[in-house]
C-alpha cells in the first residue's frame, strides 16, 4: 500500500530541481539537529533515571562557552540556509527578459487565461515546453493565489494590482493548478490543469483558438473608448503620447518618478487622478466600469506594442514563435 | 504520603455558592473560572476539528457542504486561537500560580482581574452568538476584501467578540506586569524568579503591545464592512495587503503569547524532575525577552507571496531566522539540564518529553518556511498547517498539560493516576504525530489548505491524518476522565508531592484563601535542588 503514497510532487519546470535541492538540504540539516537533540534527551533520560525521586542532580548551573557555541553555530548555519534560499527566491521572482506572456484573471471561482494572439481558456492553461513563460494576473474580486505545484511557483492574485509567476516547463504532461488563497464557498473548486505541449503542438493548439490578438483588441478599445482623442502620437493632444513609454521612467506632478509598468498603466486607466503626469492637468476621466480587467490587459498589451516615436510600427500581432 | 489529609480551610471551601465564585477577587478562583470557559472553548474547537477531519477522509466534499466546511475550519481556528491558545496558560496557570510563585497574596489589581474574566466571557458570548446564528466563513485570518465585502456570514459579531476579548488580554498583561514588579516576596530578586514568571512577564509585554493592533485592525475591517469606509478594499481605494501587515503585526507576536508561557512551564518541570538548576538560567530568562522583542519584527514572513518587494522579503526572512536562535538556545539548555540530573519519570515530565519532541519539529520546520525560495512553494499548503499545529498544539498545548499535571495537586489538593497520565501523554504524542506529520508531506506535494475537496492522490495521507486525530481525541478524553476522577476521589497530595522548590510548594494544597499563613522570605535562587539534603530511599 505504501508505494501508493507519493512523497514528492513531479518536477516539471526549470525551477523545480532548485527548490527541491533546497528542500533536501534543509531537511538534512534540520534532521541532523533533531536527531542529535532527541538522542541526547533519550540517553540522558535513561542514564540518569532515578526511580525513587529522592536523589538530587549534580550542582551544574551553566556554561558560557556552551551558550555562546550553541548560539553562534546555529546562527552561522541558518545564515547559510538564508543565503541559499534567497538566491533560489530571486530566480523564482525574477523572470528573464524574453518571455512568452500570458494574461490571467482570477475570480470566484475560476481562472481565465488570455494568450497574446487571442486564444483564451478557462481553468486550463496550455504552455509550450522549453520556453520561459510569464503569467501576469490579477483578481476581479477577492484575493486568490495561483499555484502550480509541479513547477514550484505561486503568487497571490490581488485585486487592483498585477502579480506574476514565471517558469520554463521541462516535461510535457498535465499538472495541477490550484487557488491557494482562501476565497469562499468553492475555493477548493478553483482548480485547473496546466498542459505542457511540444512547441509545435502548442502552435497548432493556438491557431485553433482563433479570435483577435490581445494587442489588436486593445487597439480597438483604444479607439472605442476615445483614448485616441487625447493621446495623440505626436504628443500634441491633451494627454501625453504613449508610444515608447512602456518600461520608461515617468516624472509625476508631485516630483516623484515611477516606472511605466503594467500596474501603473492599469492605475492610469482606472484611477487617473491618483498619479498625474508632470505638466498635465487632471482631465483624464476614469474608465472604471467602462472596461473590464481583460480589456485593461488588452489596452496594456497594445500600449506595450506601440513603437517609440519615429520607429516603424511593429505588427500588432504579438509574436508567439521563439 | 498516604497519611496526608486535605487541609481544613482552603480557597475552595472558604465560601460556597455560585455567587461566591462569580464575585471572587481571588486569583486562584479566577484561574479556575478561566479553566472552565477555556475547556468549553477547547471542546467546541475540537468538535469543529473533528468535523473537518471526517470530511477530509474522502477526496470528494461529501460529509458537509462547502459552506459548512468553510465555517467548520473558521470556527475551529477562531475558538482555538482566541479562546484557547491565547488564554490557556497565562489566564489559567498564570493566574493561579504566578502570585503563589512570587509569594504574593494576590495579583496587583484583583478587581481588574475579575473584570478581565468578565470581558473575556462577554467576548466569548458574542462569538458563540455568531456561531449559533449561522457561523462565519472567513478563516480565522479574516483576510480582506473577502471579510469586508464578500462574505455574507456573521463577520461583525465575531469581530466584535475578538475586539472585546482583546481587552481581557491587555488588562491581564498589565495586571501581571505590575504584580511581578511590585509584589515579589522579600528577597525574591529578578534573578531568583522562577523562569515561568520570566516567561509570563515577557508574554505580558507582548499582550500589552500587540493586542491593541488586532483590535484596531478588526475595527477597521468592521468599519469597511458596515459603513463602507475604504481601507482595505481596492474598489473603495483601499489596500488589501495593508490588512495582512496589520493582522500579522499582532498575530505573529501572538504566537509568542501562546508559546512563551508553556516554555516557562517546561523550565519549571524539567528542573523539578531532574532535581537540578535549569542550565544557563539567565540565558533562558533573557531568551524569553529576546523572543518577545524580535517577535515584533518578523510579521511580513506571512506575506512572501502577497506581492511585497523582494528586498523587504529578504529582510523579513533574515529576521525570521534570527528569531529562531533564542528558541533553539532554550531547547539546548533544557537538554543540558537533564545531563547528570536525577530524573524522576513522573507524568508531568512525560508531557515535557512530548513537548520537546513536538516543539523541535515545529521549530525546525519553521526554518523551511522562513527560507524564501522554499516558502513560495509551501505557503498556504498543508505544510504550514502542520508546522503551526506542531508549535501551537504540540508545543503550547503539550506544555499546558505538563503544567496542569505539575500544578494539579496544588490546585485541587489531590493526586491523579500517574500511569493514566503517562498513557495519556503517550496517546497524545502518537496521535498528534500521526495526525500532523503526514500533512508536511501533503504540503510539499502541493495540497492547499482550506480545501473542502481535494485531488485523489492526497487521500491516503489524509486518511492517516484523520486516524491520528481520533487517537488524539481519545487521549484528550482520557485526560478529562482521570482528572475528573482525581477531583473527587484522588488521594490528598500534601503541600509538596513532587518535592519541588518554589514558594507555591511551601503552602498547603489547595492553598489558603490568602495563599500563605506567613509572608515567605526568599534567600536563594529558584532551583537549588542540589543544595537539598540527599535523602536515600
Ligand atoms: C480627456 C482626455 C483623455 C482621455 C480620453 C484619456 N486620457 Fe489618458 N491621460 C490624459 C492626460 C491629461 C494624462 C496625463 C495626466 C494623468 O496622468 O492623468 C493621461 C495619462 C495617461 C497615462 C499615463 C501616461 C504617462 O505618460 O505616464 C496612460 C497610460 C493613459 N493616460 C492611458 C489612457 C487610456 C488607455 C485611455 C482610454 C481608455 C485614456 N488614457 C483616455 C488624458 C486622457
Ligand atoms: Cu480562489
Ligand atoms: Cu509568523
Amino acid at each position: 500500500m505504501l508505494e501508493g503514497i507519493p512523497l514528492f510532487p513531479e518536477q516539471a519546470s526549470n525551477l523545480a530541481p532548485e527548490v527541491d535541492n533546497l528542500y533536501f538540504g534543509i531537511t538534512a540539516i534540520t534532521a541532523f539537529f533533531a536527531i542529535l537533540v532527541v538522542v541526547l534527551i533519550i540517553v540522558f533520560a535513561i542514564k540518569y533515571r532515578d526511580k525513587t525521586g529522592q536523589k538530587v542532580g549534580a550542582p551544574i548551573t551553566g556554561s558560557i562557552p556552551l551558550e555562546v557555541g550553541w548560539s553562534i553555530i546555529p546562527f552561522i548555519i541558518s545564515m547559510g540556509i538564508f543565503v541559499w534560499a534567497t538566491i533560489v527566491f530571486f530566480h523564482l521572482v525574477r523572470a528573464p527578459e524574453q518571455t512568452l506572456e500570458i494574461y490571467s484573471t482570477g475570480k470566484r471561482w475560476m481562472w481565465r487565461f488570455q494568450h497574446l494572439d487571442g486564444a483564451s481558456e478557462i481553468n486550463t492553461l496550455h504552455v509550450p515546453l522549453g520556453r520561459p513563460v510569464k503569467v501576469i494576473f490579477t483578481s476581479e474580486d477577492v484575493l486568490h493565489s495561483l499555484f502550480i505545484p509541479a513547477f514550484r511557483v505561486k503568487a497571490d492574485a490581488i485585486p487592483g494590482r498585477y502579480s506574476s509567476i514565471w517558469f520554463t516547463a521541462t516535461k510535457t504532461g498535465e499538472y495541477h493548478l490550484f487557488c491557494t488563497e482562501y476565497c469562499g464557498t468553492k475555493h477548493s473548486g478553483m482548480i485547473g490543469t496546466v498542459t505542457v505541449m511540444e512547441p509545435g503542438d502548442y502552435q497548432s493548439w493556438l491557431s485553433g483558438g482563433g479570435g483577435m490578438s490581445m494587442a489588436s483588441r486593445g487597439e480597438q478599445l483604444f479607439q472605442q473608448l476615445g483614448c485616441v482623442g487625447c493621446h495623440l502620437d505626436n504628443g500634441s493632444g491633451r494627454g501625453p503620447a504613449l508610444a515608447g513609454k512602456y518600461g520608461m521612467q515617468e516624472t509625476l506632478a508631485n516630483g516623484t518618478t515611477v516606472t511605466v509598468d503594467d500596474t501603473y498603466i492599469r492605475e492610469s486607466i482606472l484611477t487617473p487622478q491618483m498619479k498625474l503626469v508632470a505638466g498635465y492637468g487632471p482631465v483624464m476621466p476614469t474608465f472604471q466600469g467602462l472596461v473590464n480587467e481583460e480589456g485593461v490587459m488588452s489596452l496594456i498589451e497594445y500600449i506595450k506594442t506601440l513603437p517609440p516615436a519615429g520607429q516603424a510600427a511593429a505588427p500588432a500581432q504579438a509574436q508567439v514563435t521563439p | 504520603m498516604t497519611t496526608t489529609v486535605l487541609p481544613r480551610v482552603t480557597y475552595i471551601n472558604v465560601k460556597h455558592g455560585v455567587a461566591s465564585w462569580l464575585l471572587t477577587k481571588d486569583h486562584k478562583r479566577i484561574g479556575i473560572m478561566y479553566m472552565i470557559v477555556v475547556s468549553f472553548a477547547f471542546l467546541l474547537g475540537g468538535l469543529f476539528a473533528a468535523g473537518v477531519r471526517i470530511e477530509l477522509t474522502t477526496p470528494q466534499g461529501d460529509f458537509v457542504s462547502s459552506d459548512t466546511y468553510n465555517r467548520l475550519f473558521t470556527m475551529h481556528g477562531i475558538f482555538m486561537v482566541f479562546f484557547v491558545l491565547v488564554p490557556v496558560v497565562p489566564a489559567i496557570l498564570g493566574n493561579f500560580v504566578m502570585p503563589l510563585m512570587i509569594g504574593a497574596k494576590d495579583v496587583a489589581f484583583p478587581k481588574l482581574n475579575l473584570m478581565s474574566w468578565y470581558v473575556f466571557v462577554i467576548g466569548f458570548c458574542f462569538t458563540l452568538y455568531a456561531l449559533v446564528s449561522g457561523g462565519v466563513d472567513t478563516g480565522w485570518t479574516f483576510y480582506t476584501p473577502y471579510s469586508s465585502n464578500a462574505s455574507n456570514t456573521n463577520v461583525l459579531p465575531v469581530g466584535i467578540g475578538i475586539f472585546i476579548t482583546g481587552f481581557s488580554s491587555i488588562l491581564t498583561g498589565l495586571n501581571f506586569m505590575v504584580t511581578i514588579h511590585r509584589m515579589r516576596a522579600p528577597g525574591l530578586t529578578w534573578f531568583r524568579l522562577p523562569l515561568f514568571v520570566w516567561a509570563i512577564y515577557a508574554t505580558s509585554l507582548v499582550m500589552i503591545l500587540a493586542t491593541p493592533v488586532i483590535a484596531i485592525t478588526v475595527g477597521m475591517m468592521a468599519l469597511e464592512r458596515a459603513l463602507g469606509f475604504g481601507i482595505f478594499d481596492p474598489r473603495l481605494g483601499g489596500d488589501p495587503v495593508l490588512f495582512q501587515h496589520l493582522f500579522w503585526f499582532y498575530s505573529h507576536p501572538a504566537v509568542y503569547i501562546m508559546i512563551l508561557p508553556p516554555m516557562g512551564i517546561i523550565s519549571e518541570v524539567i528542573a523539578c524532575f531532574s532535581r537540578k538548576n535549569v542550565f544557563g538560567y539567565s540565558f533562558v530568562a533573557f531568551s524569553s525577552l529576546a523572543i518577545a522583542i524580535f517577535g515584533f519584527l518578523v510579521w511580513a514572513h506571512h506575506l512572501f507571496v502577497a506581492g511585497i518587494s523582494p528586498y523587504s522579503a529578504m529582510v523579513f526572512s533574515f529576521l525570521s531566522f534570527a528569531v529562531a536562535i533564542p528558541s533553539a538556545v532554550k531547547v539546548f539548555n533544557w537538554t543540558a539540564t537533564l545531563y547528570q540530573g536525577a530524573i524522576w519519570w513522573k507524568a508531568p515530565m512525560m508531557w515535557v518529553f512530548g513537548f520537546m519532541g513536538l516543539f523541535l519539529i515545529g521549530g525546525l520546520t519553521g526554518i523551511f518556511l522562513a527560507s524564501l525560495g522554499l516558502d513560495i512553494h509551501l505557503h498556504d499548503t498543508y505544510f504550514v498547517v502542520a508546522h503551526f499545529h506542531y508549535i501551537m498544539v504540540g508545543g503550547a498545548i503539550m506544555g499546558f498539560f505538563a503544567g496542569l499535571h505539575f500544578w494539579w495537586p496544588k490546585m485541587t489538593g489531590r493526586m491523579f493516576s500517574d500511569s493514566m497520565a503517562t498513557l495519556a501523554a503517550l496517546l497524545v504524542f502518537v496521535g498528534f504525530n500521526l495526525t500532523f506529520f503526514p500533512q508536511f508531506i501533503l504540503g510539499y506535494l502541493g495540497m492547499p489548505r482550506r480545501y473542502h475537496a481535494y485531488s485523489e492522490e492526497f487521500q491516503v495521507l489524509n486518511v492517516l491524518s484523520s486516524a491520528g486525530a481520533s487517537i488524539l481525541g481519545v487521549g484528550y478524553a482520557l485526560i478529562a476522565s482521570y482528572l475528573l476522577y482525581s477531583l473527587f476521589r484522588g488521594a490528598p497530595a500534601g503541600a509538596n508531592p513532587w518535592l519541588a522548590t518554589g514558594l507555591e510548594w511551601t503552602t498547603q494544597s489547595p492553598p489558603l484563601p490568602e495563599n500563605f499563613a506567613v509572608q515567605p522570605v526568599v534567600n536563594e535562587g529558584a532551583y537549588e535542588y542540589s543544595k537539598r539534603e540527599i535523602k536515600v530511599a
